[in-house]
């Protein structure tokens, strides 16, 4: 029983980094119909940021995370510009494929950069963790599991009650419309790119302490993250959320009762039931193309 | 539009066709010079190494070619596949001692097996789906050629693989290589012009409508990725023979993505740019081997290509040298003439081809067609007319089979489609055009006529694609644009589009052809022809559904009328009659 909690612990804490890059994915979908294969990239990107900043540089803690948001914000800018942008009015395939050759870009680019050797970044806090009864909480888990908390608040209420969220909606369930009324449009596919690299970054800067820092987190987190938001219901904010945690329990669970070396394939597996038994996740896709 | 007298047949020559064989001759004394270059030229083992590479990848990147080029639908797993084949050979002949034919076949079924399952669970979704799933499978395949040392030997990979005692030499072996090659290349090179390559194309073109011509869209994208799969396969298992050696890092996610790179690069809608996007990222690497120095170099690059020729060379270089060439040949020719175009509609029940009970479709609580009943007499044209909104292309929907109907029945000449898939109700006798034009816009008016013809349970087409050519000019003449058949879609005027998408339900000799709102967007002329044409098809004993806003039409061409509004029924029966029914005029002018 205390390895199950404590198993529950860490599979809450991994499932919400997975949540949060989820979110990045659905966000971005809602905007554009489109699915960023390079999401996992702005995590992987965000964590290498952290370890310039704070391991190489030697600047205080506070002050690389700061900055490394900011450069996702920009690397958001830059990828909206350069991948995006130039081909919204083709096809949904060229878009997926040059978001793919995004990420491989962007992987590759740190490989080459700092090479292959895993890069080790310290926890926010001094301290490791607090004892709860039988249950050791890791202190890096409970900020990972406070900022997801927070943000699916602050999503919602941005999404919700703001005027910008409301545009931002709009843009995503009707361009034309939304540009008749004065939205400009472009402008909202930008910052649903800025507000998802932000999102991505910080969820690669949080789970980096508990992870290696490596090129290969990114497509690691992007693939957990890509099942997350199908067995939540693809383009469900809720859903995003949900499927994220379940699939970070389901994982850990699996790694410590059934097999270390096969925890990335649990994902899959039940990335196929869902696909074969309720392809519209636990929440529903809405899907219609109108004849 | 042309005028009506235009179902003349137009004096063209008819090109005397060779037999295939013969044409293509050319092609196969290449190849078995090729073959026999590789056989007896020799060369040392460092170029021997990049020759094998480039034929056994070569082999790989067709498959990417007809799954992405020719049906439209990613596979990001080509390494994976091409891996399954490569163990199974090299388990089967260096762990097992079984005969290198029966492990290349098996490796080549296992592909297979893998491919169509993993299709099997996702085509039926988005193409996102397709993308993350390929990548995941990826990632397990290369999980499990690393963790199930029992089997694989883990990282340290499997050698000693053996060849056939046929090709022991690698000259021999090479030569074998390069013959498969060959054989595969002028498969994916013809595979485009069959049933199967129509339909890819179609599928990739416009899923909706590739449903309602009669092809089985989900069957033909699992046939696709299956067979890029077999492609995949068959190459590793000549790779497996021809190195000797195997480990798991030479099948990673790196490669899936070197295959795709290859792919686009060179084209990905043709076998020849798949051969020249192979050559050239197997040779640069060669060439730039300093580059190599540093990891992820190259794949940085390659990651900025693929954005690049998606963004500045869609087509691939093979795409861009042949437009180039097509541009210099001015390419068109002249079809052949056609016979005037006849209509058989299958005569199966009895006086009603169509009969509607009590058809309702509702979208959550908006009740879009509420327990509909419609007759629709044999030979008769019927139009289904009501204000904006009212349920009519919603109504036609659910009789394609677009949409589910909630509640309710429908009969075609007898046969209950209700449940059907759109395909199938094709296959029943059902044809269709679209208010918004869904032509395949990739293909000349003749293709798209051609795959019309192609409908399953079409009796008027007999012996293969020449009766299925003449099929489709006998349509195209019949809408009056034969002369212009070996065009593209692109160069058509609106009308005239809509003109083609009536002659893909024609050359399909459908029972009942439904028509939603052919009259949309055309000027007065083209209506005029439009209504002539109505005559000229009703006058060969086909029964037409037709929905339009245009009163004139409607009242001129239709003996029967069915109104509705707000989804129900409100008027049914002769076209008169029904036009100064109270509720009909309220409904249209509204009441005092």
């Amino acid at each position: 029983m205390d390895l199950f909690l404590q198993l529950l612990f860490t599979g809450i804490g991994i499932g919400a980094v997975y949540a949060l890059v989820a979110l990045g994915f659905v966000l971005i979908f809602r905007a554009t119909n489109v699915v960023n294969f390079a999401q996992g990239e702005f995590s992987m990107v965000a964590a290498y940021l952290m370890v310039v900043f704070a391991v190489d540089l030697h600047w205080p803690y506070w002050l690389s995370f700061l900055c490394a948001l900011a450069g996702m914000a920009l690397l958001g800018v830059i990828f909206n510009l350069g991948v995006y942008y130039p081909l919204r009015h083709r096809s949904f395939l060229p878009v997926i494929i040059a978001t793919i050759g995004a990420s491989i870009l962007m992987a590759n680019s740190v490989l080459a950069i700092y090479g292959p050797q895993p890069q080790v970044l310290e926890g926010w806090f001094e301290t490791p963790g607090i004892q709860l009864g039988p249950v050791y909480l890791d202190s890096q888990y409970l900020l990972i599991i406070a900022v997801t908390v927070a943000l699916v608040i602050f999503n919602y209420w941005f999404f919700e009650r703001t005027m910008l969220g409301k545009k931002l909606q709009a843009t995503s369930q009707d361009k034309e419309m939304a540009s008749l009324l004065g939205i400009s449009v472009s402008s909202m596919i930008m910052i649903t790119f800025i507000y998802s690299a932000v999102l991505g970054g910080l969820a690669g800067i949080l789970v980096a302490p508990v992870l290696f820092v490596s090129i290969q987190m990114g497509s690691t987190i992007a693939l957990k993250a890509f099942a997350a938001t199908i067995i939540g219901g693809f383009g469900d904010v809720a859903g995003a959320v949900v499927g994220g945690l379940a699939l970070g329990i389901i994982e850990t669970f699996g790694a410590a009762y059934i097999s270390v070396p096969y925890k990335d394939g649990f994902a899959f597996l039940v990335l196929i039931f869902f696909l074969v038994f309720r392809p519209q996740g636990i929440f529903g896709e809405r899907v219609a193309e109108k004849a | 539009m042309s005028a009506p007298s235009d179902n003349m047949p137009v004096a063209v020559a008819v090109p005397h066709a060779k037999p295939m064989l013969v044409r293509h001759l050319p092609y196969f004394i290449g190849a078995a010079i090729l073959v026999a270059l590789a056989a007896t030229v020799q060369v040392d083992g460092y170029v021997h190494n990049i020759l094998m590479q480039a034929t056994t990848f070569a082999i790989a990147v067709f498959g990417l070619s007809v799954v992405l080029g020719l049906c439209g639908q990613i596979n990001l797993a080509q390494a994976a596949f091409f891996g399954l084949g490569a163990y199974v050979v090299g388990i089967g002949t260096s762990d097992y001692h079984i005969s290198y034919w029966l492990c290349l076949a098996g490796g080549c079924i296992v592909a297979l097996l893998a491919g169509a399952l993993l299709g099997a669970s996702t085509l039926r979704l988005g193409g996102h789906y397709l993308a993350m799933v390929t990548i995941s499978f990826q990632q397990i395949v290369t999980l499990v050629m690393i963790n199930a040392i029992w089997l694989t030997h883990g990282p340290d990979g499997v050698s000693n693989i053996g060849r056939p005692d046929l090709f022991l030499s690698a000259q021999s072996y090479l030569a074998f290589c390069v013959a498969m090659l060959a054989l595969v290349g002028y498969f994916v090179w013809h595979l485009a012009d069959t049933r199967l390559g129509r339909a890819m194309r179609a599928v990739r073109d416009n899923e909706l409508a590739a449903g309602v011509v009669g092809i089985d869209v989900f069957r033909t994208k699992i046939y696709a990725f299956a067979l890029s799969a077999v492609l995949g396969g068959l190459a590793g298992g000549l790779f497996a023979g021809g190195f000797a050696y195997v480990s798991p890092d030479q099948f990673s996610f790196a490669e899936s993505v070197v295959y795709l790179t290859m792919s686009l690069l060179g084209g990905v809608s043709s076998p020849i740019g798949s051969a020249i996007g192979t050559g050239l990222l197997i040779l640069i690497p060669e060439w730039l081997r300093f580059l190599k120095s540093v990891p992820g170099l190259y794949l940085a690059i390659y990651g900025l290509s693929v954005i690049l020729i998606i963004r500045y060379m869609p087509d691939g270089i093979w795409g861009f040298i042949s437009a180039a060439i097509d541009r210099l040949r001015d390419k068109v020719r002249a079809p052949p003439a056609a016979a005037s175009l006849k209509l058989m509609p299958a005569t199966v029940g009895g006086d009603i081809v169509l009969e509607v009970n009590g058809l309702s479709k509702y979208f959550g609580g908006l009740k879009a067609v509420d327990d509909v009943d419609i007759q629709v007499r044999r030979g008769g044209v019927h139009a289904l007319i009501g204000p904006n909104g009212s349920g009519k292309t919603t109504t036609l929907n659910v009789l394609s089979g677009l949409y589910k109907a909630t509640a309710g029945r429908i009969l075609l000449d007898g046969t209950d489609i209700t449940d059907m898939p759109p395909h199938l109700r094709t296959a029943a006798g059902l044809g269709r055009t679209f208010q918004n034009i869904r032509l395949f816009r990739s293909m000349t008016a003749l293709e798209n006529v051609e795959i019309g013809a192609e409908r399953p349970g079409n009796t008027l087409i007999k012996g293969g694609d020449a009766a299925l050519t003449e099929r489709a000019m006998e349509a195209l003449t019949f809408v009056g644009l034969g002369a212009r058949a070996n065009e593209l879609i692109s160069s058509f005027s609106y009308g005239h589009q809509r003109l083609i998408e009536i002659a893909r339900a024609l050359a399909a000799n459908p029972t009942l052809l439904l028509l939603d709102e052919p009259a949309a967007g055309l000027n007065s002329t083209e209506k005029l022809e439009l209504h002539e044409l109505l005559k000229r098809i009703a006058a060969q004993g086909l029964t037409i559904l037709i929905i339009d806003h245009d009163m004139t039409l409607v009242s001129e061409a239709a003996q029967h009328i069915t109104v509705l509004n707000f989804g129900r029924r409100i008027a049914d029966g002769e076209s008169m009659a029904v036009l100064r029914h109270p509720d009909v005029v309220s409904a249209y002018l509204g009441t005092e």
